[in-house]
């Protein structure tokens, strides 16, 4: 009998597969069920920020930054303003730089429990999606008292915040932290060490550090490489040197380091410390005035800054150019997603199209920030 | 390793391709290259010991708006903790560097990004096409000359 002859095949993944969590076109190549590579098509969701902010004021930029990566606003905003902040030397009253600690580490919380619970939905474990939309309502609930809003904030401001904390908000936010504990100890037991989500996701898409550094891959997905590297502790910015918490990094434990099930559970364990972060801002909130150093004109002087931040899905910056003018010459989002999606044909080669769905969803990202 | 000593090695190695070195910027200090030798420079920067920037954090198009585009290197080291800035500029006429895709593979992406919005070209980028703009888009939307175009497919584009 003649030898087969087996052809190479394209196969479109997207622009609406539920498994790339929004509008993303994956173009795999397959070998029979091997992939021989994954080219992303980007861009389906480019909403022009960087064009947008050339014609506004710096006040005006905020509410755009909040729709950049739509699950961590707060996040968005704290990177944004910190810069513009930079720009114009201001200080801001201490109140203010907890405030936004909470609010970001609450925001970083919400985001993971979306990326958890997607991902198990992924993978086709659908009761843990519901226990941590469940418990990110709560988290939502908080941000509404708050400012009013449960997706896009619109909360901080260069020099200050819309508002202050509502009378409540510190005993809710700890009644949260009581209940939410328990509920991360029930999803480990029912999805990050279940035998099935084990095998779906441990030795598959291995990243190895250097390939991870060299794309520029940065928060759990570089992390859940094994390397140590968080800006909050390595290049500390707002408040964050005051707090006592640790960098979580992958381990290897369920398989290789550096594959899905790593980057899958380093996100797990950043809640937890990001509960500790919350709790330590919680204890010592300062009093004051939180709209007192908000400039009524906001013209910074002739220069640049690149202001760097942890947002959830790693780093997040925004590179400011002022000519002096009311508004910016140039503000370039530097997005988290955008590098740690441009790896992905390095994690997929080799590994089966089943597999393809495990490995997006452990990127975690939101085309909202890869497309801007 | 700050600003001034980067900026010092970086010069001890390229004589002639360090044309500015600003560093009471406002913010951040900056150095300014000579384009045609960027790849060598980056080769050198992520290689030395001393400087090791492994990670290239961003690469930005830019519109200096005096006939020259730029483009701006944001450079960190996670082993050594430190970070630079380098800028080249291009004339606008005839506006090409050397792609440092071999050195960083996060320049893939970035530099594709550079191309679409302000059609900079980057020499021997091994797949130099529109990322986030249709590939039949017509003109570079951040250059600061830039007039969008009456119809694209039969839709009215300015609003």
């Amino acid at each position: 009998m003649a030898e087969l002859r087996t052809e190479e095949m394209v196969l479109n993944m997207g622009p609406q597969h539920p498994s790339t969590h929004g509008v993303l076109r994956v173009e795999l190549v397959v070998d029979g069920e091997v992939v021989v590579d994954a080219i992303p098509h980007i861009g389906y969701l480019h909403r022009c920020f960087e064009k947008h902010a050339e014609v506004m004021s710096y006040q005006q930029i905020v509410p755009y930054c909040d729709r950049m990566d739509y699950l961590g606003s707060m996040n968005n905003d704290h990177a944004y303003v910190l810069g513009v902040e930079k720009l114009l030397n201001i200080q801001v009253p201490q109140r203010v730089e907890y405030i936004r600690v909470i609010m970001a580490e609450f925001q970083r919380i919400a985001s993971h429990l979306v990326s958890i619970g997607t991902y198990g939905l992924d993978i086709g474990a659908f009761t843990p999606f519901l226990f941590c939309f469940r418990d990110r309502e709560m988290i939502l609930d908080l941000f509404e008292m708050t400012c009013g809003a449960r997706l896009l904030y619109n909360y901080m401001w260069p020099g200050g915040l819309s508002h202050d904390l509502p009378p409540g908000f510190v005993e809710k936010a700890r009644a949260f932290i009581k209940h939410f504990r328990p509920a991360i100890k029930e999803l480990n037991e029912l999805l990050s060490y279940n035998e099935i989500f084990v095998k779906r996701t441990a030795n598959v898409g291995v990243l190895p550090a250097d390939i991870a550094i060299n794309y520029g891959a940065s928060g759990p997905t570089l992390r859940g490489s094994g390397v140590k590297w968080d800006l909050r502790k390595c290049e500390p910015y707002s408040v964050y040197d005051k707090f006592d918490w640790d960098i979580v990094v992958g381990t290897g434990e369920m398989g290789t380091l550096g594959d899905c099930w790593d980057r899958y559970m380093v996100k797990v364990w950043e809640i937890e410390q990001s509960l500790r972060i919350i709790e330590q801002a919680l204890d010592t909130l300062p009093e004051g005035d939180v709209q007192a150093a908000i400039p009524k004109r906001v013209r910074p002087p002739v220069g640049e800054v690149y202001v760097r931040s942890e947002s959830p899905r790693g780093e997040l910056a925004y590179y400011i150019v002022s000519d002096g003018s009311q508004k910016p010459y140039r503000v370039k989002g530097r997005a988290p997603s955008f590098s740690n999606l441009s790896l992905l044909p390095e994690i997929s080669r080799g590994y089966l199209i089943a597999d393809m769905i495990a490995i997006i969803g452990s990127v975690d990202i939101t085309l909202g920030d890869v497309d801007r | 390793m700050n600003a001034n000593e980067i900026y010092d090695r970086i010069k001890n190695r390229f004589p002639d391709g360090v044309l500015e070195f600003k560093a009471d910027a406002v913010v951040d200090p900056f150095v300014v290259v000579r384009p045609e030798l960027i790849r060598d420079i980056a080769a050198f920067v992520s290689s030395d010991p001393d400087l090791k920037f492994d990670f290239l954090m961003s690469l930005s198009g830019m519109d200096f708006n005096d006939g020259n585009l730029g483009v701006v290197y944001h450079l960190s080291s996670i082993e050594n903790r430190h970070r630079i800035v380098l800028k080249a500029k291009l004339p606008k006429a005839d506006a090409q560097i050397p792609s440092v895709e071999s050195v960083w593979k996060s320049a893939n992406w970035h530099e594709r990004e550079a191309f679409d919005l302000f059609g900079i070209v980057f020499q021997g980028h091994p797949d130099l096409r529109r990322i986030l703009l249709p590939d039949d888009w017509e003109g570079h939307p951040l250059r600061k000359d830039y007039k969008a175009q009456e119809y694209y497919r039969g839709m009215k584009v300015p609003y």
